[in-house]
């Protein structure tokens, strides 16, 4: 062991994160996601090194490149079970997978479902533009019915994904939705996601101004719609309180997840149960105490003795 | 090696005074026909421990039913003390528990076989002279034995006391098996186990069958074997070369790999994940991969195909990661429970794109365990995915070999130390070397690994030339690492007529073989592939020793008529002379399949 002091860590700093400019178009929401992010990370002050960000396929997938950490571009659909990977095996780290709808709802809905259901310990940012970009404009799940797309262009006829049912069905411990023109707060949003111990879910509302121009101006003030805030419960016995959402019923939840576009945003749901990578720990813990310390060799040497 | 040991010391039965002689065999193929609920695999699992103690070889095969629970089932167990490289073409006993079993087996039976049946359950036709029949009330003599219940549940158990009288086997060594075997149930199934087999072991066969046999003692020193089987050999090669992550999804015949790594893995430190879906699966192996770990994922050949575009990514990404594939019938869903080598051009051509990755394959159980160690050094030394094609055969099959030597047991280290300003992961000019998450980068410049083509750096680029330059790089490191296989060793003489090629499961047919050929003076020689792609250096010098060659392998010969090896070599050597054996009726090579090849192959 070094007897030195260690060393005076450096100040992560905006400028430190800033990457590649990224290539989306611009007015795209997901540059305000970016800058969100950024400023989170600053404020959390997490060592550089241990940033992991990670993407699928889709405009939203192009994440890593602009951001200056460890990162990891992957296949379409497949970002979740990759992040988990991570997670598990490097604990040290944190890991930020990010997406748009078509990635984590439709080629990548089983693994969202599955990841929640597992709760690793990692945070997954859903831009969500209700259209396929990177492609040019195809209905994508959570586009509405009647949406005109090249590939429905007599309108959407598919009823679309409900991200925050989806979510909860899923048992996903931590669950908000946020706005890419809010950006105050979308950072809150991000902050708690990263606070929380498991696996946190946060779908951000982020306009595609080419393909799905003004798609988010109902929950737009500046754009004449409302930015309606889930009030959440104080736990301070008062009366108004009872009229507040509990963030820890899956019930409550529900009820606002089923109110009609833009609906209410902020957390929708949080339960902090172990993480499974807390689980995972707990077994090698208690695999590894009852081997009492054996290394490798004595653990083959031992079980080939029983196949003899 | 005589196939029919022991007819050839058949005693005389005209010696009246004699009511029982051993006879002194070399080896005994045994099979045993029943019901998946019988408990066949139980008592052939037992004897194959046994032989192993005993310093006897042996080998076993099996089949079992892809249903839940019922169907016909056999376990085949070949024991002898010479080498013993396959489970025997034909049975020297049958045991036959059914009607059915008797019916559908009889005919594996060689002449002069003996079929022992549960007169309970089966009527043979006694006409049949080519066999010796042995009737025992099986059922009955059990549920007599165990006392009173109408379940006839451990005939199994008197079966193998019968056997351990009729070959002379160590009681007291099989005894204390059955003890471990049976020490975490309920005391009174180890009770009923053992009143079961001290009746077999009782039961009087000499009025209607007045041989014994004994088996020639083993050479091998029986404290240092091991007996398992191929996909417990395979799992443990893994912990020994410092496999400590991975993720898989249950398909037959995988499963058992994956299941025993769950429980394994957290006394070493790791973790395995049960994922949602072959997809899933791979992906979460390349995130531990990309994390600095080594990692693994398997399946089956169905499961091989969903991963391939996450296999692809590997390869572009250059991540080292170790993908089984326990190849079955294939395709689609195919024979879950039957063996096939149909997956060789899926395992290097499958997915989109040029994706070069390695190919190897374990030519026994012994194998299994380090092939799993060759497959570590090799994926991390040049950064890259490489696929095990095992098969059914070598997952199911029991065998007998030498502990292995634990002094190469790896310790895996992450390297997270900082890298410095010119840091590059894929040097044109240098290995590659990634620089996980969690280390500290000098120059402040962080990699971000991707799918797209790249430079260098790790950035992407469409540069046409880059493209060009990387395709190449990816491609001469598998080139470099040929350079550095050895050569594969030849079965038989340098110089002859044949030489036979294989690869996987068949080497102790074809090994059997060339033996048999060799003893009737014919020149015909065999080589083994365990490393099938890149190919190792020299085949073409081995084969300017022969006249012609045959290659051999459980595949369909296409529509040109060569098998999937057999059309590579002709690929990569353009030798007309390179002929094809190959065949898809879900099992094994018998040996008599080869020598008949072999003839043919002349004309």
């Amino acid at each position: 062991m070094s007897t030195a002091a260690p060393a005076e860590p450096e100040k992560l700093t905006k400028k430190a994160l800033i990457s590649d400019h990224p290539t989306w178009c611009p007015a795209c929401g997901d540059f305000a996601v970016l800058a969100a992010f950024f400023k989170v990370l600053e404020k959390l002050q997490i060592p550089h090194e241990k940033i992991c960000t990670v993407a699928g396929i889709g405009c939203a997938s192009r994440f890593p490149y602009f951001v200056n950490s460890h990162g990891l571009h992957y296949i379409h659909g497949r970002v979740l079970p990759l992040a988990m990977g991570i997670s598990l095996s490097r604990p040290d780290l944190h890991v930020f997978a990010f997406g748009g709808d078509g990635d984590g709802f439709s080629i990548g809905g089983n693994h969202l479902e599955h990841c929640a259901r597992k709760n690793p310990n990692l945070t997954y940012i859903i831009m969500d533009n209700f259209v396929y970009g990177l492609t040019k404009k195809q209905t994508s799940p959570t586009s509405p019915l009647g949406f005109k797309s090249k590939t429905d262009p007599g309108g959407a006829i598919d009823q679309p994904v409900n991200p925050m049912k989806k979510l909860i069905s899923s048992s996903a411990s931590f669950i908000a939705r946020t706005h890419a023109a809010q950006v105050k707060h979308m950072m809150e949003m991000f902050e708690r996601a990263i606070k929380h111990p498991g696996f946190s879910v946060v779908e951000v509302l982020s306009e595609c101004v080419i393909f799905y121009k003004g798609a988010f101006d109902d929950g737009n003030p500046r754009k004449g719609g409302e930015f309606e805030l889930i009030e959440e419960k104080a736990w301070d016995d008062t009366p108004e309180d009872d009229a507040r959402h509990d963030v820890t019923s899956e019930a409550d939840a529900y009820a606002i997840a089923d109110i009609q576009y833009p609906g209410k945003f902020g957390v929708f749901y949080q339960n902090e149960r172990p993480s499974k990578n807390t689980l995972e720990q707990q077994g090698i813990d208690a695999s590894r105490e009852k081997c009492a310390g054996a290394d490798a060799r004595d653990l083959l040497k031992k079980r080939f003795a029983l196949m003899k | 090696m005589s196939s029919s040991p022991i007819a050839d010391q058949k005693p005389s039965t005209t010696d009246a005074t004699t009511s029982e002689r051993k006879e002194d065999i070399n080896n005994a193929v045994i099979r045993l026909a029943g019901n998946s609920q019988d408990g066949i695999q139980t008592i052939g699992g037992l004897l194959a421990r046994l032989a192993g103690r005993s310093a006897q070889e042996v080998m076993t095969y099996m089949t079992i039913p892809s249903t839940i629970s019922g169907g016909a089932s056999i376990f085949q167990v070949r024991i002898g003390s010479g080498e013993v490289l396959s489970p025997g073409d034909d049975a020297d006993f049958l045991i036959a528990f059914y009607q059915d079993s008797y019916e559908n087996h009889i005919s594996t039976l060689r002449e002069d076989g003996v079929c022992l049946y549960d007169t309970d359950h089966v009527e043979p036709d006694l006409t049949d002279s080519r066999v010796t029949f042995v009737g025992v009330p099986m059922t009955s003599t059990t549920i007599e034995a165990i006392g009173g219940s109408a379940r006839d549940r451990g005939k199994n158990i008197f079966v193998l006391g019968l056997l351990t009288n009729l070959f002379d086997l160590q009681r007291e060594k099989l005894v204390h098996i059955i003890e471990t075997q049976f020490k975490n149930k309920h005391e009174s199934v180890l009770r009923n186990a053992m009143l079961a087999f001290d009746a077999g072991y009782a039961y009087q066969l000499g009025d209607i069958f007045n041989r014994s046999y004994e088996f020639h003692p083993g050479e091998a020193d029986s404290e240092e074997r091991i007996t398992t089987d191929g996909n417990t050999a395979l799992t443990y090669g893994l912990l020994a070369a410092g496999v400590r992550y991975g993720a898989g999804y249950p398909i037959t015949p995988w499963s058992s790999i994956m299941e025993q790594l769950r429980s394994e893995l957290p006394k070493y430190g790791g973790i395995f994940v049960q994922s949602e879906d072959e997809l899933a699966a791979i992906s979460t192996a390349i995130g531990c991969a990309y994390s600095g770990h080594l990692a693994v994922t398997g399946s089956s050949g169905p499961g091989l195909s969903l991963k391939m575009e996450a296999l692809g990514y590997a390869s572009m990404a250059e991540l080292p990661l170790i993908v089984i594939n326990v190849q079955r019938g294939g395709p689609s869903t195919g024979l879950p429970t039957s063996v096939e080598q149909s997956d060789l051009m899926q395992a290097i051509y499958g997915s989109h794109g040029d994706t070069p990755r390695v190919i190897l394959a374990p030519k026994d159980v012994e194998d299994c365990y380090y092939i799993a160690i060759e497959a570590a050094r090799i994926a991390r030394e040049f950064s890259t995915p490489v696929v095990i094609l095992t098969d059914q055969a070598l997952s199911s099959r029991i065998e007998a070999f030498a502990e292995p030597d634990l002094s190469g047991v790896v310790t895996p280290e992450l390297d997270i130390e900082p890298r410095d300003e010119d840091f590059k992961p894929y040097p044109f000019d240098a290995q590659t070397n990634h620089a996980p998450p969690g280390t500290k980068m000098s120059g402040g410049k962080y990699p971000v690994v991707t799918g797209l083509e790249h430079d260098e750096w790790g950035h992407p680029s469409s540069n046409p030339e880059i493209h060009q330059k990387m395709t190449d790089r990816r491609r001469d490191k598998l080139k470099r690492l040929a350079t550095s296989l050895p050569s594969p060793e030849i079965h038989g003489a340098e110089e002859g007529e044949v030489l036979l090629i294989g690869w996987g499961s068949t080497w102790g047919p074809i090994r059997e073989a060339v033996n048999a050929a060799r003893g009737n003076g014919q020149g015909v020689s065999a080589i083994h592939l365990r490393h099938i792609h890149p190919m190792p250096e020299g085949i073409d010098k081995i084969m300017e020793g022969f006249n012609r060659f045959l290659v051999i392998e459980m595949n369909d010969e296409g529509m040109y008529g060569y098998g999937q090896l057999a059309t590579l070599l002709r690929a990569r050597y353009a030798n007309p002379k390179i002929q094809s054996l190959t065949k898809c009726d879900g099992i094994g090579f018998k040996i008599r399949e080869i020598i008949a090849a072999i003839e043919k192959s002349g004309n």
